[in-house]
Formats: C-alpha cells, sequence, structure tokens
C-alpha cells in the first residue's frame, strides 16, 4: 500500500505508454520483416511461416527472460535500458540486412530454411529484448496480490492494443509514405528515446523511492 | 399495350435461353496454396479463372476449335518483342498462365529453349491438364517465384535473349516483382541484344511509377497498348532500340508467320510509341524500390 502512495501515478501512465510503444513497434517490424525478406526469399506463404515462427518463439524467451530480470532489484531505470538495448539490436535490420541476407541466400537453396534462418538472424535477438518488456512492466505496476490480475490485463490491453495499431498504420500507411529501413529507423529512436526518458525519470523520482523504503524502514 | 408485354416477354425469353445455353461450365476448381483455381467451358472457349467466376479475372483461354489461335489482345501484344530481336534462342517466361506464350513461341521457334517460371505448381498442373501446356526437352517449367529464379540465374550466370514478365493477375500485385532492384536483376539476365517484355498496367496510380521504375533501369523504351482494355507492354532492350526502317522490315518478315496465332503484327507495330517520344507521366514521379513498393495500395 505504501509503495502505491508513493510512486506517483504519472509514473504508471509513462509504464502504459512505454508498453504500448513497443507492441506498436514489435508488430511493425514484424509486418516490415515480410517487404524485407521478399526480395531474397519471395513472398509466399512459409516467408510469413518464418517470420511468425521466429517472433514467437523469441517473444517467448523474452517473457521468460523479462520476468526473471524483474526479481532482481525492479527499477525504471533497467526497464529503460532494456528500451535501449531493443533500440540498438533494432538497427542491424535497417542497416545490414541486406549483406545479411545475401550470405544466406547464397549458401542456402531452399528458400523456407533461408527465410528461416535469415528472420532469425535479423530478428530473434531484437524480439527477444521486446519480449522482456511485457513481464517487467508488471512487475513495476503491481501494487498488490488482489489487484495484479486485473493489472497485468490493463498492461496486456494496452500493448496488444498497441500491437493491432502497429499493424494496421504501418501495412496502410507507413509504406505508402517511407521507406522501409527509415521506418524501422524510426522505431528504433522512438524505443531509444523512451528509454532514455525512463532512466531520467528513475533519477528524479529516486528521492521519493529512498523517503518511502526509510518511511517502511521505520 | 398487350401486345408490347407479349414481345417484352418473348425477348426476355429468348434472353434466358440464350444466356444459358452459353453459360459457362466449370469443368476443374481447386484452391491451390495462392488462389482459387477455376476452369470454365463456355461455347468454344476455355478459360483459367483466378477466384473469381466473373469474366473479368480470366488469367488465359483458348478456343477449343483452334488451339493455337490466341484469345487475348494482350498477349498478341507481347509478340511486338520480336520487332526488337534477330530470333530469341533462349526464352524466359515468368508467369506461366494456361502455357499459351510457351506453345505459341515453340510453335515459332522450335528449336529455341524456353523456360518457364510459375509460383503456383497447381497452375503448372492445370495448364498441362486443360490448355495443353507442352513441355520437352526445349521446354521446361520451374516452380519458384520469379524474383528468386532470376537472383539465382544470375549467380549460374545464365543469360536469355528474351525475357517476358506476366506475373500480374488483376486482384494481387507481387510487389517485390515491380522494384528498380528486381527490373534491375532482370535486365543483367539479357544477352547484349536481349528484350523484355513486360505486361503491366495502364490503369491506376501505378502505371506513373511502374513507367518511371523502367525508364530508370532501362532509359526510354516502347508502351505497347490499345487504349480498349487496361493491358499495356513495357517493351524495353538492353541495347539501342531499333529504328522505325529495322521495325518495319521485321514486320514484314515475320507477320505472315504469325497470322495462323490471331496476330497482326503490323497492327501490333502500329501499337508500340516509344517513351522518347510521347512521356505520359510526370517527370518527378517516384521510382518504386525494394525499399518503397506499395503496389497493391497504389493500384486502387
Amino acid at each position: 500500500m505504501t509503495e502505491q502512495q508513493n510512486k506517483p501515478s504519472w509514473q504508471n501512465l509513462f509504464i502504459y505508454l512505454l508498453a504500448f510503444s513497443s507492441g506498436f513497434c514489435i508488430m511493425g517490424i514484424e509486418l516490415l520483416g515480410g517487404r524485407i525478406l521478399a526480395p531474397f526469399f519471395g513472398s509466399s506463404v512459409h516467408i510469413w511461416g518464418s517470420i511468425i515462427t521466429v517472433f514467437m518463439l523469441s517473444l517467448s524467451f523474452g517473457y521468460l527472460a523479462g520476468g526473471k530480470l524483474s526479481t532482481q532489484n525492479a527499477s525504471l531505470k533497467k526497464y529503460g535500458f532494456i528500451f535501449v538495448l531493443a533500440s540498438i539490436t533494432i538497427l542491424p535490420v535497417a542497416i545490414w540486412s541486406t549483406p545479411i541476407m545475401e550470405v544466406i541466400f547464397l549458401n542456402v537453396e531452399d528458400s523456407r530454411y533461408g527465410s528461416l534462418l535469415a528472420c532469425a538472424a535479423l530478428f530473434f535477438i531484437p524480439t527477444i529484448i521486446l519480449g522482456m518488456i511485457s513481464p517487467y512492466s508488471v512487475r513495476l505496476l503491481v501494487t498488490d496480490k488482489d489487484s495484479s490480475g486485473q493489472t497485468a490485463g490493463k498492461l496486456y490491453f494496452v500493448s496488444t492494443l498497441g500491437s493491432a495499431l502497429g499493424t494496421i498504420i504501418t501495412s496502410f500507411y507507413f509504406v505508402l509514405f517511407f521507406e522501409v529501413d527509415n521506418i524501422i529507423m524510426v522505431f528504433s529512436s522512438v524505443l531509444g528515446m523512451l528509454g532514455v526518458f525512463a532512466i531520467f525519470l528513475n533519477k528524479s523520482a529516486k528521492p521519493l523511492n529512498v523517503n518511502a523504503i526509510g518511511a517502511v524502514h521505520e | 399495350m398487350n401486345k408490347f408485354y407479349i414481345s417484352m416477354l418473348t425477348f426476355f425469353c429468348l434472353l434466358l435461353g440464350f444466356t444459358t445455353s452459353i453459360s459457362a461450365e466449370v469443368i476443374h476448381q481447386e484452391r491451390s496454396l495462392y488462389r482459387n483455381i477455376l476452369v470454365d467451358d463456355k461455347g468454344d472457349s476455355r478459360c483459367l479463372k483466378f477466384n473469381v467466376k466473373s469474366n473479368k479475372t480470366n488469367q488465359s483461354c483458348l478456343y477449343k476449335s483452334d488451339p493455337q489461335r490466341l484469345v487475348f489482345n494482350y498477349t498478341k501484344l507481347l509478340f511486338s518483342g520480336l520487332l526488337l530481336i534477330e530470333e530469341p534462342k533462349n526464352i524466359l517466361i515468368i508467369g506461366l498462365g494456361g502455357g499459351t506464350m510457351s506453345n505459341t513461341l515453340h510453335q515459332l521457334y522450335p528449336k529455341s529453349i524456353i523456360t518457364n517460371v510459375e509460383i503456383d505448381p497447381a497452375v503448372v498442373k492445370v495448364a498441362r491438364q486443360y490448355f495443353g501446356f507442352l513441355e520437352n526437352q526445349n521446354i521446361t517449367s520451374v516452380i519458384q517465384d520469379g524474383r528468386i529464379f532470376i537472383k539465382r540465374a544470375i549467380i549460374k550466370k545464365q543469360k536469355y535473349d528474351w525475357i517476358i514478365l506476366d506475373a500480374f493477375n488483376g486482384d494481387y500485385i507481387p510487389e517485390h516483382l515491380l522494384t528498380q532492384e528486381f527490373i534491375q536483376e532482370t535486365k543483367s539476365l539479357l544477352n547484349k541484344d536481349g528484350v523484355l517484355s513486360a505486361n503491366t498496367f495502364s490503369v491506376s496510380d501505378l502505371y506513373a511509377h511502374e513507367s518511371a521504375t523502367y525508364k530508370s533501369v532501362f532509359g526510354h523504351f516502347f508502351n505497347v497498348r490499345n487504349y480498349k482494355n487496361s493491358n499495356r507492354i513495357i517493351l524495353a532492350a538492353n541495347g539501342k532500340l531499333p529504328s522505325l526502317t529495322l521495325i518495319n522490315q521485321r514486320v514484314s518478315a515475320l507477320k505472315d508467320r504469325l497470322t495462323p496465332f490471331g496476330v497482326d503484327l503490323e497492327q501490333v507495330s502500329n501499337q508500340m510509341t516509344s517513351t522518347s517520344i510521347e512521356q505520359d507521366w510526370p517527370e518527378n514521379t517516384k521510382i518504386l524500390t525494394d525499399q518503397f513498393s506499395p503496389a497493391n495500395l497504389l493500384n486502387n
């Protein structure tokens, strides 16, 4: 109870905003994956098989890792670092995707396994990191056992809504106005900026937290 | 007044009888990995259709009484390619349809090597079964995405005299087959004097983007079209475009050989316009690239 009283509500709103943005970016990137792979591996149904497999697999690992990480002194600062790391690991998709796919195309004849491998090379690591965000957000938002399910529900609502919007806006409008690499760069920058913002917010919020802990100990 | 009603009634009865007697009979239907495939017979014509039973979606048709006579105007326009080339010894066709183009070219040039690339195995099967698509030691079909085939062919250092791109049906455009990079890759498969014919769109916003993209790779090219329907052929050459005199020479040399197929080469040659004479899209049109190719959104 004390924790909830001391944690400013704008901080919770900020966490929801971050979860929304990560949901938006994950699906935006997933959708652009099809476009990125097409020149080398075609646009057949197996392309989507590869993309969805890789994204689901890495998200599942990400959930596990994020949950684990949240048990060790969870803070907004560490949360922000996850975003910064995601932002950095997305960059190779925009910068080196062509040479990476070229190597795989030359070495793997079968376009199914070629696309699976290319997808893993490009998206596995950033998506694991993006997957860590959801459980970590739950950790930062939950205040007591009774409302934990509701908090998790709200978080899934916000981040999945972000995913839905990321999918439709990217496929309906972004591709019509911008180049694929530029969209990826924007996703990366937004995540990075939000991460840095979270780290700074943590610093400014720190005195409050110290007081709170002090109060609890007294 | 009564007379009028009676005559109207008979008219409608006749109309009804007429339409049912020539109504289409679906002789084959299947759902492939990519689309619904329909083959229907209607009077003397047999047509391959994708997805819906409307006339607009005809992919390929033939006259059962005269299979070698071509039905579609755009197929006839494709033969303009022959006016830019001496004799195509190595031909690559992307997008099989009913195999009409392959069959016709084999009859014209029995010794030429023809490679057909089609993404959908079901289309190849239907072409063989219902449209007499012929394969022998000179004619092969490969089941692969056109872009992947071309990328692999570059690695194998293959060259073609004539590449025919016919991979677009009205409903969905494979966006990776419209980009500058793809056209560049295709061009690099052409022999020194090789020619590319692409069956594309003449309506919608896509027209300008596509034209600008082809021009960025090939320089000036020929637009081949009649304004009656929505197809146009882009006809581009790896080398220089031939002079009008040379084109006319080739018309006279070839036109009799094409008559049995229902192709009037003289008429086709009259429907060719060089973009150096008429460029009917804005100069600042955005080029389609692997980075920017919202082809399906632009085709509305």
